[in-house]
This record gives C-alpha cells, structure tokens and sequence, in this order.
C-alpha cells in the first residue's frame, strides 16, 4: 500500500523531462495521471528511483481540431476527451469510448497518453486509436518522430517508445463525410478492462461500404488492426451476410489470450459477436 | 518533518483553508490527508483503485486520493467529506438524502460514495436509474445492495445545484 | 409478544440514529485511530502454497531505519498459544496452528515473520529485507483432491486431510430409494468467497498507565475477543479491555480469532508502546477468512407427482490449512442439518467431512452453512422439477412443510426445530408480487424469437441465535447462547443501554432503543446504546448469526421491563397506593380510577437515585442487567424470485427483476429490514454470477489476489430488490423475532442459478456450477449447440 521510496521532480518542459529520463537510465519512470504506475508502485510490483511528473508540461495538453488533423495532448485525460464538444462533434466515439472506459474518478485523472503507452493488452484507446488510423507523436532526445499507431503496440506492456521517449500528442486525420464508428466492449466484472473491445470506423457510399477500418483490444498481446475484416467488407453492402462473414474472418484469424475468467475461445467468440453488433448499429 | 532531498514540501488547499507540510515523495494523499491532517473521513478500502473510499475532490472532480501523490496535488484545491458540512455541522443534500433512504449502512464506503454522487449530478443533474448505476461504477458498497443509494440519488435527481 | 403498554417505536421505518457522524465524515474506525508514539506491525506472509521453511534471515531489516523489532515465529512459540478454534465438532482432529509459521508454512499468506516500526512505510520496507528460504512442498488446494489418497498430507495428526466427520440420519434413506418412482444424483458446488468487509481487519494494542492493554479491534464479538486474546497471550482477562469502535462491515469475517488479534497485543507489551496492524486488501484476500467452499453431493429419491421421498448429501467442506475458530461446524452443524429445507423431506441422511487444504482459513460468511444447506434444498426441488418437466413452483408447494405442522422438527432431528412459518403464504406473496403467471407466459413467447428469459424460485429457512446456551455443549460449541443487556437510568429519566450485541452497520444504535423505547415510553432521543467496549458493556457475545435482534434485542426488552417493574414499585411508595393497582402508560405512573396525578417516569428515576422515599426492601438505583438466555431459536423464511434474460451470444446475465419476500418474525424497523434484505441478497447474486476465489491447482497460488480480479458486484451489476414482509411472530423470544441478517444471502444463490437455468432450458442444460460468468454460460450452450451439430 506504501510505495518503496523514490526521489521526484516536476517536469515544467518537455525537454526536461527527456533530460531526466536520459539521466537516470534505468530508474526513471514517467507519471502524469498516474493511475496505472501508483498502484504497481503501491504494491511494489515497480520502485524506481525517481518519478518524472509531466503534468505541467504545457506543450502536451489540449485538444486541437485542425484543418485536416485533429491533435490530442498525451496529457488529455478520459474525462476531458468525454467533454470536449469540438473533439466529439468529429469523433463522437471518443465519448462512447470513455463512458465504457474504467470509472468516472479514474476517468477525472487517467490519461489518454499513459494508456496508450501503458499498452495494457486491454485497455480501450489502442483499439480507438487503431481505428481512426491515428499517428502518435513521439519525441526524444533525438527529435521528434511520427509513428503510426498500427506500429506503436509491440507487445503485452510494450511499445515502440524508448526509454528517453516520451508520447506528445495523438493526431488523427479528419475523416471523410459520412464515415460513422462505434466502439463496443466486454467489460471485465472486476477490473473494467476490455475482456474484448472492438472499435469500428465505417464509411457508407452509395449503399456499400466506401472504407472500413477495425481496431481490437483484449484478445490478444497487444491491440491489433482487423485488417482482413476490413478489406473484405469494402466495396460491399453492410449485410447480415456479410457482416457475419468479416466478423467470423476476423475471430478466425485472432489467436486469442486465455486467462481464468475467459478462455481463448470465448475472447474469440466476443470477436466476432461485439464486431457483428458494432457493424449491425452502424448498418442500421 | 524536515525537508530532505527526498522530502517537498506541499501546500494544498483543503475544504477552504490552506494546509502545508513536509511530505516524503512517496506520500499518498489519502495518507496525507489521514495521517497528517487527522482527515480521517476519507478511507482506504483496497490497493489498486478499485473501491473508492478514498475518493475526495480535487479542483472539483471526484478523484481517488490512493492513487495521487500528496506531492502530485501540491497547489490544489481539495474537497474532503468534513469539507461538506459547515460549521454547524448541517449535512448537504446528498448527505441528507443518504440519510432520508438509508443509503448507509456501515458507512465506511459512503464518504466515497458522496463524493462520486456529487460528482455523477454536476455531471448529469438528471440521471435515470441506469445512469446512475453506471455513475458509480468506481464505488464499492458491500452492505446496502446499492438499492437504497440508487433511491437515494434518485431523490436528488433534477433538484439541481450539487451543494 | 408482551409488550402491554402498547406499540409505538417497534415497527415504524425510523431513520437512523447512527447515520449523522458517518455521512460527516466523523466515524471513527480503528484505523483512523493514531496513539502517541504508536508504532506499526507489518508481516512477511509465506508465497507458497506448501513447504519447508529452512532458514530466516531478519538481520537486514533489524538493521533498517525505523526498525523497533523483528521476529520470525520461533520467538513467539512459548509466548504466544497456539490459536484453537472456538467450536470444536466432538471427534475432530485439531491441527495446531502457531501464531506464526515455525518450521512449515501451508497456505499462500501464512504468516513467517513480523516487523515493528516507527512508521508503516519503514515496516512495509524492512519487510522486502527479510530472507527466508523454503523448501517447496506438493500442495493441494480443491476438496475433492485432498482427499484422494495420493494428496499431499498437511499435518501429522489429520490422516487423509479430514479433521470432522459428522453424519444426520432421521427416517431410512434406503428404503426411500428403493421405494421412490426416480432418484436423480447432481453434484453441486458452493464457490468459495471471499466475504470483503470494505473495511479490512485493524487492530491497534495500547499499553495503559496502570498496566492494562487495551485492543481496538474490529471486532464483531468484543467479549469473546478479550477471552480468546487474554487465554491466547496470557494476559488477565480483567486487565484486558477490548473496543470495537465503528466497524465497516463485517459478515462474518470479523469474528474469529487472527494471528494479527494475537501479535498486536503481546508486542505492545513488550515493546511498551501503542502498536497498529492494518490490514491492504491485497493482504486481506490471503489472510482473513475465506467463505462456503463446499462440494456435495446430493442423491434425490422422488415420485412422478414431484414428491420427495428422501435426501442422501455427502458433503466436503474446505476449511483451508488450518481450523479456523468455527470451522469444523459450518460444513457440518450448519450446513447438513438444514439440507431440506422448507421440504418435508422425512428420509434423510447426511454425511459431512471436513477437509484441510493448503489454503486460507475458511469460517463464517453471512449465512455460514445455511447458505450451502438451502443450496443442497433447493438444487434438489429444482432437480426434481426439470427431471420432471413440472413447474417449479408446483413441486415446491407439493413438498413444503405446511403451516399447520409448525413446530416442526424435520427428518424427527432433535437438533433442528423450525418455531413458526407459513410457506405457502409466503410463495404466494411472492407469485404476486412477481406476476409469475404473466411473466410465463413472457418467457414462453420470447423464446420463439431467441431472447432466453428465465424465472427463479427459491424458497429458504434456517436457525438464528444458537441458543440456549445449555444445548451448545454437545456440539462443541465453547460458548454461551445468551446476550445481555443493562438498561441504566440516570437520575433524570434518561436511559443508558449497555449492549453485548455489536452492531457492523446494522443500525443497533436505532433498532435497540425502539424496542427499548417501547418498555420504557421515553422519547428514542432520551436512550443512548453503548456497545463494543468491554471495560463499559457487561458481557456480551456480540452480534453473528443473525442473533442480534432476537437474542440481543430480546435482552433489551426484558431488562426495559426490569427497570420499569421496579420503578413501579417505587412509584407505588411515592403514590402511597398498593403496587397492584399502578399502571404505566405514556411515560408516567398512574392509578387508574383514582383521581391521583400522574407522576412522571423522571421523577421515580429522581427518587430512585435520592432514595428518599423507597419502600421498604427497595434498593435505591434503576439500573437493570439481564443475561438473556432465548429457550429455543427462531426460523426466518422467505421466499425469493428472480426473473433474468441471457443473452446466449455472450452468456451475460441481465437481471431484469428481483422480489423478495421474507418472514422474519416481527421487524423492529421495516427501513433497516428492508436494508438488511437488499445488502443480503446482493451478496447472494454475488455468488451466483460473480465472485470466486482460484487457486492455481498446482502450485496453490491464489489466482484472486486483488479486487482486480475477484469481482464484487457494482452498482451497475446488480438490480433494484422488491422486498416486502410476512411477519408470523416466532414463539421463542418475547418480542417475536427471528432474525434477518442473512436471510438475503442465503436465498439469492439458489433463486439467481434457477433463474439462469431456466433461461437455458432450450437448450437442456440441467445444471451449472455457480458463479455462472458469461464465459461459463457460453461454453454451456456452446456444447449443447456443438453436441446437436454432430
């Protein structure tokens, strides 16, 4: 309940920050709403020398809807991507998003940039992100760079990011007219995570589907683009038929995490059962 | 305390009256709330922020006082459960209204569960039923089968103001 | 029910009493409590399962900042007892259980060492400094395993892992089955539980000035806790003074006697300070007491009409590594005494073993036993029913013990007599308030569009207040049946009412004073109820199996008429009339047919303390202590139904509704009944949908070891409960209580798997074991629809 005791500072810049974490190699450890590395720290599962708090960092804040990006600050946090009108007259998913997404005081004070660099195998945001085809900023002692977000998950708690690497901002391209989404999870009774969660964006043209874009998460490792699914529904109509055949495609094609709560078979079958109802709404 | 290289000092606003101390960096809030203020309202009732007993009110939204450090909330606004009766010590209106449907029963959750209530009404003055189950999803009751808070909560619904 | 002077507390939905402190904030729980150079225990608890401890190494954490003292548990052996357990079935072997692990450790959290530091950030550090090395040993975590006779043998002196055998018989099973139309067998299991109190365990021991310890403690039995610490550590029971402080909840779990209720109070004294133990959550999961954990197997005699003709149980109940302090009697006493239920089931038998585990303890959780007896009860009707294919309502009514045949002793035990009740009323109540006809048919008609609703019936009686205290004895139980209660008046009229029971959030400080308020007719504001603090209450046992009210409650009403008897008497002397001829109503002491003024119940307790004008014989004082011993124990009943949707893609259980009707005798307060209804039944859907504790089978890891993954139920998971009331008065006590605390527990785990098993029916799927998460429902249908494609 106590962590191990480690120094602390408050970053006021983004090269600060870089800095610090350059500094201390191995030690160091970024917080900003700190709902995921507290209670590691709290039950000493981590205790690293020196906690870098970001929240000042200006530079990483806020919500920008620009002329064909709409950018996110890593420090947005749950409950400010729920509010913000502008972001969801856009992206009305962001809202769907977090209302599933943990609980309303996590939600006060987690952030969308330590989820997605947390890379929790069942965290919401990596399947939302995957889904709107978002590039994550990512800036270090080099420079900055630009990763897409199908390339940022690695693995079960890992990223692209390196150690001095620190995620800035989510951009994410405008989308086209009439492209309509929706996010749809299984929570775990306990812990609220996505025993399976599937976000979907969908773009309807002249009665068949014009673009099709499917991000999962808590299936497998690390949250993953439907791609197969995806392309297969493109240049069709969102029928019963062939929503059930890209949504069978794709649970076929996930090996799928076992755990005592859900066995690989049942992460399989929400798959295709939350993907098959994702696009059944945005059908109708 | 003195300050020490792993020491800070803080100052943070606590239901209206600005408190400083000497924390080491590692304090949680809710510890320093409890133990070096003598806030004990606030209770801790799990380690990885789940329940939320601890929860009190930082710059006006509910949060989990467990899972920030006291040095995080230096500079702060915070709202605590003895922050919600005045010096008379009359109860606010969440708080009555717990009372008036027995929405309490051992009462170690219920200052957390005040506190989201009133953060779940700023954010929707009126919620339905089903709205208000999901607005508590981060508070844990093990006595009351959540009926009677539901009651509770639904008495205050479309009242308006929170306080 | 006695009470002459008329009826104005009891019985009325008051608001409590209690609430104002805990809504502000000024509860004062033990861990909100911080003494004057108080220092902080922290224990090193075992990471296996099973196995040899060879060698502690404590120099590294003796040698840590703030480090006061370190101990393994060889320095505690001949200064700490070793823990008993309180109810001892006759028969059982007792595995000796040490304060703290000496040379073996046999579950996941045994405790191997302990710290003590000047604050709990340096004790939790100094802990991570120990070094201890084991030799792992095989472990076995499941009943059914510990048994075979291959497992791994936990202690010396408990052959096979079985501490108690205990066997009911009444009637002849055998010839029940030879005579039956069908016998049917179903296995069932009762998911172990985790009882989570949202307050974990705390205990602060404080060295007093004039050389007695007081223990903070929350504690659901004050008294007992003092005799079990004071015969444990070996201090004077008189010297000790236990408080129980508000309690956040307690279920159960907090009524049994820890190593930490030992540790706390032995190292103050050694160490002459203040010393604190404060339970995480994490810990908790692998240190307090576990729930139910059973597997039974149920073999069913019964005719073509549904009619049960006899009851075979085998029961094996998992108890964990060590007997816990009432462990041997949940799987036994509690449990296969009430395996038929509200059924007149005449042919019976019933054997129980309990079975050690490398595991944490397992003891009482709000039901303790009844919950696993109405199971096996209920499971067996609702068997009957499906094998049948008649209406579960039907078979229920075919079998319940009827109104007329209460007292009713089933299967002719001599330990089990059920005082009062009316069943048929009660179902009836039920299918009303449910709409069971219209929701039928509801259900019938959605099945031919793929929606799979169903209804559950669950009908349920059990035993509160183990009472009276001279029939505990055979069963092992080492302690009384009574509760006692002082009724104090000051010289003002005022009432101070020590009470043995201890309230946990039931609201004692409102219900108490109604009934005491009705006897004494003092306004409520003018009763103040003291409990939880030994060196100020009496005596007491403290508030489990749902006892409170009927026992405790009871205590408060004979004594009230105590104290107004002899107020009589002095008022008689203050009159100048004849004794015979007074009678008290409305507060005051009148002679009727005269035209002598009333005289007010204050001023007797103002003379009652000037003792100016007693009659002769009377002592001054009003003041009167009871020791209430009940002559029989009360048998509350209900009936509860659920009605739930399944959603056979996901297996996910929405619960549409909720009624639950239930007979608990007379209320004292239909607001805080309806409270205790709510809270119980939520834990019973718990357990039917959500919680059980894992084990990895191998290694004997606890695979829920946070409430990260042992899922208790939000506000968003459970539904609205419909409760309402029967009230048959039980004849056993004075007020006619009977007790309500675990009511709700006990019918919900039955009631929510019949629902769900209702809802599969399509799919002929007879049994699930609880709980029925999504997943387990899914591969349910899942095989049945993969056993029709081949």
């Amino acid at each position: 309940m106590i962590p191990a005791a480690f120094d602390y500072v408050r970053a006021s810049s983004l090269t600060q920050a870089i800095e610090l974490l350059r500094d201390n190699p191995d030690g160091a450890k970024l917080v900003a709403g700190g709902h995921t590395l507290l209670p590691a720290l709290k039950l000493r599962l981590a205790a690293p020398e020196l906690l870098i708090d970001i929240r000042s960092v200006a530079e990483i804040k806020g919500i920008e809807i620009g002329e064909t990006h709409v950018k996110i600050g890593a420090l947005t946090t749950h409950s400010e991507l729920s509010a913000s009108e502008p972001l969801n007259n856009v992206f009305p998913i962001f809202r769907e998003t977090a209302r599933l997404l943990a609980d309303p005081q996590v939600r006060n004070r987690g952030t969308i940039g330590g989820s997605l660099a947390n890379a929790d195998p069942a965290a919401d945001w990596p399947a939302v992100v995957l889904a709107l085809g978002a590039q994550l900023e990512i800036v270090g002692a080099t420079g900055r760079r630009t990763v897409p977000a199908e390339d940022f998950f690695l693995d079960i708690f890992t990223t692209t990011l390196a150690p001095d690497e620190i995620l800035a901002s989510i951009q994410i391209p405008k989308p086209k007219t009439g492209t309509r989404y929706a996010y749809r999870k299984i929570r775990h009774p306990a812990s609220g995570f996505a025993v399976v969660g599937v976000a979907i964006a969908v773009r309807m043209l002249d009665g068949v589907v014009d673009e099709a874009s499917i991000g999962i998460t808590g299936a497998t490792n690390h949250a993953f683009v439907g791609k197969e699914a995806a392309e297969f529904l493109t240049g069709k109509a969102l029928t019963r038929d062939n929503i059930d055949e890209a949504a069978r495609m794709l649970s076929e094609n996930t090996e799928c995490l076992s755990d005592r709560y859900a066995p690989a078979e049942y992460r399989a079958n929400l798959v295709r059962v939350e993907l098959g109802r994702a696009l059944l709404e945005l059908s109708q | 305390m003195p300050a020490t290289a792993s020491t800070r000092e803080v100052t943070i606003e606590i239901n209206g009256l600005r408190r400083t101390g000497t924390v080491e960096a590692r304090r949680l809030l809710v510890h320093f709330l409890r133990e070096d203020l003598g806030l004990t309202g606030t209770h801790v009732g799990c380690d990885t922020s789940q329940c939320g007993a601890c929860t009190v009110e930082i710059d006006g939204v509910a949060v989990k006082s467990c899972t920030v450090l006291a040095v995080m909330a230096d500079g702060a606004s915070i709202t605590t459960i003895e922050g919600l009766t005045d010096g008379s010590g009359e109860l606010s209106r969440v708080q009555k209204a717990f009372h008036d449907h027995h929405a309490l029963q051992c009462g170690f959750c219920t200052p957390g569960m005040v506190m989201s209530v009133r953060n779940l009404l700023r954010e929707n003055p009126n919620p339905s039923e089903r709205e208000i189950r999901h607005g508590l999803a981060g508070n844990i009751c093990r006595c009351t089968g959540y009926h009677n808070i539901v009651r509770a909560v639904e008495s205050l619904a479309s009242e308006g103001s929170v306080a | 029910m006695t009470i002459s002077q008329g009826t104005r507390h009891v019985g009325q939905p008051l608001k409590r009493r209690e609430d104002l402190k805990l809504l502000a904030g000024r509860g004062r729980y033990v861990d909100d409590l911080k003494l004057p150079g108080m220092l902080y225990m922290a224990i090193l608890r075992s990471p296996h399962a099973h196995a040899k401890i060879d060698s502690i190494d404590l120099s590294l954490a003796r040698a840590a900042p703030g480090v006061r003292l370190a101990l393994s548990g060889s320095a505690l052996e001949d200064r700490i007892g070793p823990i008993v357990p309180n109810w001892i079935i006759p028969g059982s072997k007792v595995p000796v259980r040490r304060v703290v692990a000496t040379d073996r450790v046999r579950f996941v959290g045994e405790s191997v060492a302990l710290v003590v530091a000047e604050s709990l950030a340096e004790a939790y550090d100094a802990i991570g400094l120990i070094e201890v090395e084991y030799d792992v040993l095989p472990a076995v975590t499941e009943e059914q395993d510990a048994v075979r006779g291959d497992a791994p043998q936990l202690h010396e002196n408990v052959p096979g892992n079985i501490t108690t055998f205990y066997k009911v018989k009444g009637g002849d099973y055998e010839k029940a089955n030879r005579e039956a139309d069908q016998v049917v067998k179903l296995r069932v299991v009762n998911n172990r539980l985790i009882p989570t109190c949202m307050e974990t365990r705390a205990i602060v021991a404080a060295p007093e000035p004039d050389g007695t310890l007081t223990v903070y403690i929350g504690s659901q039995v004050p008294h007992m806790h003092r005799r079990w610490i004071a015969e444990t550590v070996r201090i004077p029971e008189h010297q000790l003074r236990v408080v129980a402080p508000d309690i956040g909840g307690g279920f159960g779990a907090k009524m049994h006697l820890y190593p930490e209720d030992l540790l706390c109070p032995y190292l103050a004294r050694e160490l002459n300070a203040p010393v604190k133990w404060w339970e995480t959550r994490s810990e908790s999961h692998q240190s307090t007491s576990h729930g139910r954990a059973h597997t039974e197997d149920l073999e069913i005699a019964f005719n073509n009409d549904g009619r049960i003709l006899g009851l075979k149980v085998s029961t094996l109940g998992n108890v964990g590594a060590y007997l816990s302090n009432m462990a041997t009697g949940g799987p036994t006493v509690n449990t296969v005494n009430f395996g038929t239920g509200t059924y007149k089931i005449e042919n019976y038998e019933a054997l129980s073993r309990v079975v050690v585990t490398n595991t944490v303890p397992v003891d009482a959780y709000r039901g303790y036993g009844r919950p696993e007896g109405a199971y096996i009860a209920e499971r067996a009707i609702d068997a009957v029913a499906r094998h049948l294919n008649l209406d579960q309502v039907e078979v229920r009514r075919r079998n319940f013990i009827q109104a007329s045949d209460f007292p009713y002793r089933p299967y002719g035990s001599t330990g089990v007599m059920y005082d009062s009740g009316d069943y048929q009323a009660l179902l009836d109540k039920a299918l009303e308030a449910f709409d069971y006809e219209g929701r039928r048919g509801e259900c019938e008609a959605l099945r031919g569009n793929g929606i799979y609703r169903g209804i559950g019936v669950a009908a349920y009686t059990h035993m509160c207040g183990m009472a009276p205290s001279r029939r505990l004895a055979p069963g092992g139980f080492d302690r009384g049946g009574w509760e006692s209660a002082r009724v104090s008046i000051d010289s003002s009229g005022r009432a101070t009412i020590y009470s043995g029971s201890m309230s946990q959030g039931q609201g004692h400080a409102t219900s108490l004073a109604q009934i005491a308020a009705d006897v004494l007719q003092i306004p409520l504001e003018d009763i103040e109820i003291v409990q939880g603090d030994t060196r100020q209450v009496q005596a007491g046992h403290g508030t489990f199996n749902s006892r409170s009210m009927a026992v405790g409650g009871s205590s408060v009403h004979v004594s009230s008429h105590r104290v107004i008897t002899k107020a009589k008497t002095i008022a008689a002397g203050m009159l100048e009339v004849d004794e015979k001829d007074v009678s008290y109503s409305a507060g005051a002491f009148t002679v009727p047919g005269t035209d002598i003024a009333p005289l007010t119940f204050s001023k007797v307790a103002r003379m009652a303390y000037v003792g100016h004008k007693l009659p002769d014989g009377v002592a001054p004082g009003l003041d009167e202590t009871v020791f209430y011993d009940p002559t029989g124990m009360g048998a509350p009943s209900g009936v509860h139904m659920a009605y739930v949707e399944v959603d056979p893609e996901t297996g996910i259980v929405d619960i549409l509704d909720y009624v639950a009707v239930d007979d608990v005798g007379t209320l004292i307060n239909p607001r805080l009944a309806a409270g205790q209804i709510h809270g119980g039944v939520v834990q019973g859907i718990a357990q039917a949908l959500f919680e059980e504790v894992s084990y990895d089978s191998e290694s004997g890891q606890l695979l829920t070891g946070s409430l990260l993954d042992y899922a208790v139920p939000r506000a968003e998971h459970v539904p609205n409960i419909r409760s309402s009331f029967q009230q048959t008065p039980s004849p056993t006590n004075p007020i006619g209580v009977k007790g309500i605390g675990e009511s709700g527990s006990i019918a919900a785990p039955p009631c929510m798997v019949h629902a769900v098993l209702d809802a599969l029916s399509p799919f002929g799927i007879k049994h699930l074991d609880m709980p029925l998460t999504p997943p387990r429902i899914w591969a349910a249908i899942r095989s049945v629809r993969e056993g029709d494609a081949r």
